[in-house]
């Protein structure tokens, strides 16, 4: 199994597979995209305290699910090429980073673009909102650590334990709403019971989550590759590569 | 699985677990400052500070609200369904400021018991459903908060 | 008012539910355009380079 694992989860293996896999991927992405955002801003009702402003949630919880899974991946990953030293394991956390750092961003922007109406405010520091504030600068110190190590191998394992140190920040992220008194309101879909959301707007927003799902797996393969080609420069199969783009 | 992969292993899990030991701890330590408004039960039992301004969090009691008419000040009941304390504030409230509706004040106790806002803000629940469900809902009688018509802006 | 006036007006929530969307769809954007982007100028400097190297010889 290991044999198996290890030659597809070689550089060269991963940068064909990968181009693949890309258009697929992003191709159901497309699709799940449009029926959500369909479901979303046009056939799901208004909701009964917040009228049309509530479809906000359709962009904005999906990114905040999407914040703390990337997370999870890149910390995960980061630990496999520190342990086992797998290159396209390094590849793929490096890659999450800038995108995890963007669901982050606009879990905060969305978010303040919701409270302002309804809560009053664009920000307040209760503990979910400055949480995920922390995971936002914990995706930008990787990113700097990355551009900062010129050494790709020795960024990519300083990178692995700053993503290890900062696991801890996830599940008081989900968890603060429940813990602490929030301005935020608690969970709606992920508690024991029946989530708290009609059917006909939680739908579409089921679908915007795979729909951003399969985004992230499009564009983190397409960011690794490019990541793959950065580590292997100078090896045959680059050079190879090249040959083949100049004739 | 090698000596150097089984350390690499240890050390990782050690970082995890360490971290999650500290933070847990630090997080008690400091649990007090991590809530984001206090109820009116806490405030009643005299743990909400009387020197600086604090938060409050509980429902607006339903026909508590009076709106002056000249200007922009309204007088309401805060409840958490075991105390009640009355709030003063100026300004201009939330869209979803309603009877019924959690929000949370931040401002000063004043000697008499009332508490004086300087800033209100929307607490919303995690229901979301549409106005027909809502309607049929009220007519089963179960309690939803109050609902305003048309509030959009 | 046509529906499509109303769709955009979001019931006075338009400034909010649009900001969100368009933003969300700009850095969405810009996490696909940006690595392929990258990825050209890659392959273009590494060419450049082998050409140099091939005429020196």
């Amino acid at each position: 199994m290991f044999e198996y694992f290890y030659k597809y989860g070689s550089p060269r293996h991963f940068y064909d597979l990968s181009k693949m896999f890309v258009p697929w991927l992003g191709g159901i992405c497309l699709i799940l995209l449009i029926a959500g955002l369909t479901g979303g801003l046009v056939l799901a009702p208004p909701d009964y305290q917040q009228g049309e402003g509530f479809r906000i949630i359709y962009v904005h919880v999906p990114s905040a699910w999407m914040s703390l899974f990337i997370y999870m991946v890149m910390a995960t990953a980061g630990a496999t090429g520190l342990i086992w030293k797998v290159k396209v394991a390094d590849a793929l956390a490096r890659a999450s980073a800038p995108l995890g750092a963007s669901f982050t961003f606009l879990a905060l922007v969305t978010g303040s673009l919701w409270g302002k109406p309804m809560w009053g405010t664009w920000w307040v520091w209760d503990a979910r909102l400055t949480s995920e504030l922390i995971l936002l600068f914990l995706y930008l110190g990787y990113m700097a650590l990355q551009t900062a190590i010129d050494d790709r191998r020795t960024a990519a394992r300083a990178g692995a334990i700053l993503a290890l140190v900062g696991v801890v920040n996830i599940p008081i992220i989900h968890y603060s709403v429940e813990w602490w008194h929030t301005l935020h309101q608690g969970p709606t879909i992920t508690k024991l019971d029946a989530p708290s959301i009609h059917i006909s707007m939680l739908v579409p927003l089921l679908i915007m989550a795979l729909a951003f799902m399969f985004y992230y797996a499009a564009v983190v393969l397409l960011r690794a590759r490019y990541e793959i080609l950065e580590n292997e420069r100078n090896s045959a199969w680059v050079c190879e590569l090249i040959e083949q783009r100049r004739g | 699985m090698n000596p150097r992969r089984r350390k690499l292993m240890l050390s990782v899990t050690f970082i995890v677990l360490g971290m999650g030991v500290a933070t847990a701890l630090a997080l008690k330590a400091f649990q007090q400052n991590l809530l984001y408004f206090y109820s009116p039960v806490q405030v009643a039992a005299g743990e909400a500070p009387t020197t600086r301004p604090f938060r409050i969090g509980g429902l607006v009691v339903a026909g508590s609200v009076k709106r002056d008419v000249e200007s922009l000040a309204v007088r309401f009941v805060l409840t958490d369904t075991l105390r009640e304390i009355t709030v003063d504030y100026e300004g201009i409230l939330p869209d979803l400021f309603r009877e019924g509706q959690g929000i949370v004040a931040n401002g000063r106790l004043r000697p008499d018991g009332t508490f004086e806002a300087s800033e209100v803000l929307a607490k919303h629940d995690e229901n979301y459903m549409p106005p027909e469900v809502a309607d049929a809902l009220t007519a089963a009688g179960v309690q939803l908060p109050y609902r305003a018509k048309n509030t959009a802006p | 008012m046509s529906s499509l006036q109303s769709f955009l007006h979001m019931g006075g929530y338009a400034f909010y539910v649009w900001s969100a969307y368009g933003l969300s769809f700009i850095v969405l954007v810009l996490n696909v355009v940006l690595p392929l982007k990258r990825e050209q100028q890659f392959f273009r400097a590494l060419i450049k380079r082998k050409e140099r190297v091939s005429k020196n010889k």
